[in-house]
């Protein structure tokens, strides 16, 4: 076979891959620049890295008052509820920049299972119905938490899960395993197969024929658990079509881990910068050292360049875009790994102390690297990307 | 929030009678197709139109090829005019005008100065070189000895030489840095001059790359006569203004906001999708990964246009740079790798001058070994990463010294 004959200049998008989105808002507005100092400076006051090391060392992981100044005072749980339902009536590209801050203080909260993922299920579903309309309503208050009962390394464009069966009068019985953010959460958003196919299904996390089992994470600041239903008694939660319904809300929670990580990342990269600023060895700041400079350096565009891609597929599902399964895929495959270098970058670049316990960084090598298996590993989303550009793998 | 922004970036032209929009630009692109179809008049005379119309570079000042528009309204004044088959300047052949003298001049030039140059530079009647770098003084391009001696009666007399000047055959005119004082700290003693490329006491001689052409070359300059007038900017301040120069290089060369899998990446995907027989899984994995970092960093580039809608880059400028050699060089070796027997073979290895710097042309073995000057061109690598070390995170610098001494008196 001889090669075939190349133009001159191949610099040209090929057609295949031709879907041209128009250039996303990559930047931050006024708003989101609030939001963010908001939640910034109410987490500075409630919740620096050392009071989360002992709340995660004790019994109750998550600290129900910081949650409720989140959810209520801030807003948060109802960011991405319409105002007529009750919420903030915000994007996705708000909720990406208070994931951004919840990333980078490594914040034990159940934002993303509750005001993420369940909630973007259940705007999927039917909003003129009772029982979905109610329960977005309580969420958005804060009066109620919820998480989506699925594991939480489940991938956007997966089957829709089986492990869950409900009879003819509604009851689930089955087991989901790996179950994020269950601590204070009072609902559970079920998927499981029914007579009728897949629904989604509202069950009472404290009803006595539900389990919650959680066992000791990787990520101390993620607490997981398996969930069992014998027979439990639900609500439907009607949609048109459920599976899609969920995948949304996988695509959209994957698309805002990016933000999530990139926080992770920022603040591994920031707070190394500081402390190889101030730290001597050999009578010289370590952080003059050119081989420590070029590797921040390094980690540094890596920041940038997940921040670009992280605000590229906050813009996308914020409007819509059917550009975002692409911006998804490429922002959680590529964030995935910058927090986890960057986390990586911490514990190294600060000696002995970042092995030990009471330095932060092991919190956040333990959520980068939990993060990178969360809502699809960068694999899995580069498979699904090289069916959405045109890229086929070897027959 | 958008909105906000950009009646920020039009902020400049108010004074002249409100901000201009894409609408209006649209209306412009009309009116100069109609006074000038591209068919009817020769390409040179289309292109100084366009400049007089104000729809070169859009967010120049007016009068000077632009209307004082936001830059992101660019887009909008080339597509309509792709669209009608205009011709254009090449930019491939005049990017060091377009990318690096024009910023320069028009920051730090007189009023003659930006009128008698940036016109037939943006045509492209008038290309133009980059005299900075010496066989003595690349990286550490401050330590530069090419001297420039004032005569009595004003005139500048320059005798030095510089090496891998790109497309010094193919320029009228080059900046210029040139030593003006020995006897200061060497940051302290260069200015920045205009160069006449066709003065007799200029001579040119091609260096032929490892890609077999000779796109760059070694200029010696001989008593080169340069008027005062042809000064960038104060005596002694020309290391200041080469800053200029520089950050705007970088962004030329790393900052392009190309669409989605256009640039290196384009030729690679292009192979795998017309060659099923070379696809194996360890490469399919590693294309996918180069093909999402590709498109991370078009999203790089373009957050920084963004940021960047009017004004001058700043030391983030250089990440792009990195970021885009890299990239360059990895996929560029992933595909001769990707084409297997067929990346045994070479194009041509005659030496020849081209007329454009080309990163993307010719076969992938060409593409290969043009992407490795990607790290050096432009500052290397590794001083873009002293670049964002010490100007973006604020680490300190490594001991020096050579900062304060009399350029004079440094050991060489
Ligand atoms: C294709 C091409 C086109 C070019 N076009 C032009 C042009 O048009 N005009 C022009 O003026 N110049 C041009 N250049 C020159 C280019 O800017 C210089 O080659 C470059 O700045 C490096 O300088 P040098 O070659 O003297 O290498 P050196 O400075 O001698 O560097 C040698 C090696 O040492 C490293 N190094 C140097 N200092 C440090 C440090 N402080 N810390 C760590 N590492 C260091 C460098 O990164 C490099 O790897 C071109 C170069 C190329 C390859």
């Amino acid at each position: 076979m001889t090669a075939p004959t190349q133009p001159a200049d191949r610099s040209q998008a090929h057609p295949a891959a031709q879907v041209r989105p128009a250039a996303p808002d990559l930047l931050y507005s006024d708003v989101e620049d609030d939001l963010r100092a908001a939640v910034r400076d109410l987490l500075a006051d409630r919740c620096p890295p050392g009071a989360v090391l002992t709340r995660v060392e004790g019994e109750q992981p998550y600290d129900p008052e910081l949650w409720r100044l989140l959810a209520a005072e801030l807003g948060l749980a109802g960011l991405l509820v319409p105002e007529e339902l009750g919420g903030q009536g915000a994007t996705a590209r708000e909720a990406a920049v208070v994931l951004e801050e919840l990333g980078g203080a490594v914040v034990p909260t159940p934002f993303l299972g509750s005001a993420v993922l369940a909630t973007s299920a259940l705007l999927r579903c039917d909003l003129a119905d009772e029982a979905v309309v109610g329960l977005l309503g309580r969420l958005a208050a804060g009066t109620t938490t919820a998480t989506l009962a699925v594991p939480l390394s489940a991938a956007p464009g997966g089957d829709f899960p089986a492990t869950v069966r409900a009879d003819a009068e509604g009851r689930l019985t089955g087991r989901v395993t790996s179950v994020a953010d269950t601590p204070g959460a009072g609902v559970l958003v079920v998927p499981a197969v029914g007579p009728d196919g897949p629904g989604l299904y509202e069950v009472a996390a404290a009803d006595a024929s539900v389990g919650v089992e959680p066992f000791s994470s990787l990520d101390l600041t993620r607490p997981l658990a398996d969930v069992s239903f014998t027979g439990s008694a639900a609500r439907p939660l009607p949609s048109a079509d459920a599976p899609a319904a969920l995948d949304a809300a996988l695509l959209t929670a994957a698309g805002l881990l990016a933000s999530e990580q990139l926080g992770v990342a920022q603040w591994c990269l920031d707070e190394t910068v500081r402390y190889l600023g101030q730290r001597h060895q050999f009578g010289r700041v370590v952080g003059s050292f050119q081989s420590l400079k070029h590797r921040l350096a390094d980690l540094w565009l890596e920041v940038v360049s997940a921040r670009a891609a992280a605000r590229a597929a906050a813009d996308a599902l914020a409007t819509g875009s059917p550009d975002a399964p692409v911006a998804v895929a490429v922002a959680q495959s590529y964030a995935a790994g910058v927090a986890v270098h960057a986390a990586e970058e911490a514990v190294q670049l600060h000696g002995g102390i970042g092995m030990t316990w009471e330095h932060p960084a092991h919190l956040y090598l333990k959520r980068a690297k939990a993060d990178e298996i969360a809502l699809g590993t960068p694999g899995r989303h580069r498979a699904t990307l090289a069916t959405l550009v045109k890229l086929p793998p070897p027959n | 929030m958008a909105k906000g922004r950009e009646a920020e970036d039009g902020g400049e032209d108010r004074a002249e009678g409100g901000a201009v929009d894409a609408a209006e630009l649209r209306g412009r692109v009309r009116e100069l197709l109609a006074a000038h179809p591209p068919g009817a008049v020769s390409p040179e005379e289309f292109l100084r139109a366009r400049f007089d119309a104000g729809l070169a570079w859009v967010h120049f000042p007016r009068g000077l090829g632009g209307l004082g528009a936001p830059r992101s309204l660019q887009p909008v004044v080339d597509a309509e005019l792709a669209a009608a088959d205009a011709p254009d300047n090449d930019p491939r052949r005049i990017g060091i005008g377009l990318g690096m003298a024009a910023p320069t001049i028009l920051r730090y030039g007189t009023e003659e100065q930006k009128q008698r140059f940036l016109r037939p530079l943006w045509t492209g009647e008038e290309p133009w070189c980059q005299l900075f770098s010496e066989p003595g003084a690349g990286s550490d391009l401050a330590g530069l000895r090419t001297r420039a001696v004032r005569e009595p009666g004003g005139d500048w007399i320059v005798d030095g030489q510089k090496v891998w000047t790109s497309s010094a055959h193919t320029a009228r005119w080059a900046i210029l840095i040139a030593r003006t004082d020995p006897d200061v700290p060497k940051h302290q003693g260069i200015t920045y001059f205009v160069c006449d490329m066709t003065d007799p006491g200029v001579e040119v001689r091609p260096l032929r790359q490892l890609t077999g052409e000779a796109e760059f070359n070694e200029v010696f300059l001989t008593g080169v006569r340069i008027p005062d007038a042809h000064r960038l900017g104060a005596i002694g301040d020309g290391w200041r203004v080469a800053q200029a120069t520089l950050m705007n290089e970088r962004v030329a060369i790393g900052g392009r906001v190309l669409p989605r899998e256009a640039g290196m990446v384009a030729a690679a995907a292009a192979t795998w999708r017309e060659r099923p027989e070379l696809r194996t899984p360890e490469l399919h994995d590693r294309l996918l990964s180069a093909w999402i970092d590709a498109e991370v960093a078009r999203l790089s580039a373009e957050r920084v246009r963004q940021q960047l809608a009017v004004g001058s880059p700043g030391p983030e400028g250089a990440g792009l740079k990195l970021a885009f050699a890299r990239l360059n060089q990895r996929i560029s070796g992933l595909e001769v790798e990707l084409l297997g027997e067929d990346g045994l073979r070479y194009g041509d290895w005659t030496m020849v001058r081209p007329r454009s710097v080309d990163f993307y042309g010719r076969d992938a073995g060409y593409r290969y070994l043009r992407a490795k000057g990607n790290s050096i061109e432009g500052g290397t690598s590794e001083i873009l990463r002293n670049i964002i070390a010490e100007r973006v995170l604020e680490l300190p610098a490594e001991p020096r010294t050579d900062k304060d001494a009399a350029w004079k008196d440094l050991p060489r």
